[in-house]
């Protein structure tokens, strides 16, 4: 199984996991405190009175101090309690697991095109290096660097959804309920979210390769009478999976934080969606809960990442 | 200036010593060269247009001959190595010349000929070691793969040769180690893995470009030795590129030395030491240190060699040559001093240079 080292590094992970989830939780809570508005005249409604909007705000321990309020929080989430939304009393929990499938599978699906269309746009260019081919590809990967993905949403959704009508321009269906419509709704927004993971898929392959198949090592290769086919698709891209590895994490993460405004442009239930909805009723547990399942999210995928350059490069011992 | 076509090349018949009859008597009589290289001239398209790097190289090795290539750092050993086994960038390199190995002509066959050759019957040892090898597959499973890419081993089978070939260059215990990977080995462990690499098809040729430069003085012996003894056992031929010449003197029979992109000297390595025919192979020979001489000033050839841009007409070597006189302008072709050795010295006959000996 698992070597003794590597079982101390996942071990050493997770401990250093604990204070950034700490450190993240009380940054967006403490930001949470510049938001103009004040929860306890929404929960009290229009045309409340003072008193009633008093009351309320010692329900929910909105008069205490700031920290207390964090502490609060923080001894509850502790032990499990991630308590529940101050407006629709739906616990966090069950929120999160509400729409957080939605957001993974977006992001997921984004992360996949960015892979299946970047790799092969990358090993063409990387072949014929400065030739017609690769200065096209490399043009077009700077301008899907540069597109922002809410623009391109946009535009998506003007052309395909209201023009031709092929995709749906809004709404969601959860992959749980109906896998294929769940791929007909995320069609749209994945695409507008890959495009910069396409892009940087394409040019940090390209670039690697290049450099690969002016190595030493691959001339070696040709040297024992290995076709370039075997070299590209055995040695080349086992040599270069640590940088894919790394973008693609990156990219991961980038999504992740992408879906705040790609979800609100398709109106999906997803996670972006409902932080950008917390934050603006100041619904803090829910706003709390949902970056919380975001950081757990982004330290798992760095550490699955780790784990990972470990089995592609040997040179990689420990992290 | 430098334009070597083909007509040039056989009209100023620049290959006596690279003629098969003549590789023959010089080395083992009526048995056909395993390379013989006529004419190769070399040139890099590039930005500033074309350079020439090397012109007219023609030079034969015998099977299971040795031979030594020596000479000053650019001056196209390298490179003429690499075009013996088709290696160079195809898209920058312009080829003329015939290089053919065991009859055939390598510059004429298609891709994928050449690739059968390549480690199989040909094979090559880099400078590197230390980045020769690709650092995320074991040493096993980059033997086990020359071996496959050419014969229909089974895998379990190529796995026992691969460990045996890491016992023919002396690695210890190679059944541990064939599973790791060459950043576990020390340079020169893996300068052995890499000539196990080139031996475990049993080539008839072995290409070795300065295999011992990047090592350490005490290693360097052990792996010439290696080097020199396998090919024998194996009764392949190898093609020694260097510029240690004392590498050459104790492993070679023959030594070709090359100036300036150009072959000017071939000659058994005997009588080379004693009695060089070209004043660049005197000169080098002349610049080895001598433990019998302590103390005294290192001779040393002036100048440098002249960049493939600015080629001297005529003789390469005349400007650091202590012999040029008139004569030298004209272009040299290659003078028979005797049968076996051969300068690109119109003065090579009357000249008694110092060697080494």
């Amino acid at each position: 199984m698992m070597s003794r080292t590597k079982q101390l590094m996942l071990l050493n992970r997770l401990v250093q996991a604990i204070p950034i989830m700490i450190l993240a939780t009380f940054l967006v809570f403490s930001l949470l405190q510049l938001v103009p508005g004040d929860v306890a005249i929404t929960i009290a409604g229009e045309n409340a009175s003072e008193k009633r909007i008093q009351e309320i705000r010692e329900l929910y321990g909105l008069n205490q101090p700031f920290l207390v309020q964090y502490g609060n929080w923080l001894v509850n989430a502790v032990q499990g309690d991630f308590g529940e939304s101050l407006l629709s009393g739906e616990p966090v929990l069950e929120t999160i697991s509400r729409v957080f499938p939605n957001t993974l599978f977006i992001v997921a699906y984004a992360v996949l095109l960015s892979v299946v269309i970047g790799v092969p746009l990358g090993i063409m260019a990387s072949s014929r290096p400065n030739s017609k081919l690769d200065g096209a590809i490399m043009g077009a990967s700077s301008l899907g660097v540069a597109v922002p993905n809410f623009w391109l949403g946009m535009v998506l959704v003007s052309l395909f959804a209201l023009t031709w009508n092929w995709f749906p321009a809004t709404g969601f269906t959860s992959p749980g309920e109906s896998f294929t419509s769940a791929i007909w709704f995320a069609t749209l927004p994945a695409i507008a979210l890959c495009t910069n993971g396409i892009a940087e898929v394409a040019r940090q392959l390209r670039s690697s390769l290049v450099e690969i198949h002016s190595s030493q090592h691959v001339r070696t290769l040709h040297a024992k009478g290995l076709s370039p086919g075997a070299i590209l698709w055995k040695h080349g891209l086992k040599n270069v999976s640590v940088n894919l590895l790394t973008v693609i994490s990156l990219l991961f993460n980038k999504a992740l934080a992408a879906t705040v405004v790609v979800e609100t442009v398709f109106a999906i239930p997803g996670m972006g969606n409902t932080i950008v909805k917390a934050v603006l009723e100041g619904d803090f547990p829910v706003v709390q809960g949902a970056v919380l399942a975001m950081v757990i999210t982004v330290i798992l995928v760095n550490l699955v990442t780790d784990l990972l350059y470990t089995v592609l490069d040997p040179r990689i011992q420990q992290v | 200036m430098l334009v070597a076509s083909n007509e040039q090349a056989s009209g100023f018949d620049a290959r006596p010593a690279g003629s098969p009859a003549e590789a023959g008597q010089s080395t083992n009589a009526s048995v056909t060269p395993i390379l013989d290289v006529r004419g190769l001239s070399i040139s890099f398209r590039g930005r500033d247009g074309i350079t020439h790097v090397t012109r007219d190289v023609s030079f034969t090795v015998a099977p299971g001959e040795r031979v030594g290539v020596v000479g000053e750092s650019g001056c196209g050993k390298s490179v003429t190595g690499l075009s013996l086994l088709r290696l160079l960038p195809e898209r920058t390199a312009i080829i003329d010349g015939e290089i053919r190995f065991d009859g055939r002509d390598l510059m004429s066959m298609r891709p994928k000929e050449v690739r059968a050759i390549r480690g199989r019957d040909i094979s090559m040892i880099f400078q590197e070691p230390m980045t020769a090898l690709d650092p995320v597959f074991t040493v096993g499973q980059q033997l086990v793969e020359t071996l496959r890419t050419h014969y229909p081993v089974p895998p379990a089978e190529a796995r026992e040769r691969a460990i045996q070939a890491l016992k023919d260059v002396g690695i210890p215990s190679p059944e541990t180690r064939v599973d790791e990977y060459p950043h576990q080995f020390s340079g020169g462990m893996r300068q052995r893995v890499m000539i196990a690499m080139a031996l475990i098809c049993k080539p008839k040729l072995i290409i070795a470009d300065e295999p011992t430069t990047a090592l350490d003085v005490t290693v360097q012996a052990q792996i010439i030795d290696l080097l020199t003894e396998l090919s024998e056992n194996t009764g392949a031929a190898l093609l020694f590129i260097t510029h240690d010449l004392g590498v050459v003197a104790e492993t070679c029979s023959r030594m070709i030395t090359m100036y300036a992109g150009e072959v000017v000297e071939t000659s058994p390595v005997d009588d080379v030491l004693r009695r060089p025919g070209h004043p660049y192979t005197s000169g080098l020979l002349r610049s080895l240190p001598r433990l019998s001489d302590r103390g005294g000033r290192l001779p040393f050839i002036p100048g440098r060699v002249p960049s493939p841009n600015a080629m001297p007409e005529g003789c390469r070597f005349q400007a650091r040559c202590p012999h040029a006189s008139e004569g030298c302008e004209r272009y040299q072709t290659m003078t028979e001093i005797d049968r076996q050795r051969h300068a690109r010295c119109h003065k090579a006959t009357q000249l008694k240079l110092e060697g080494a000996v």
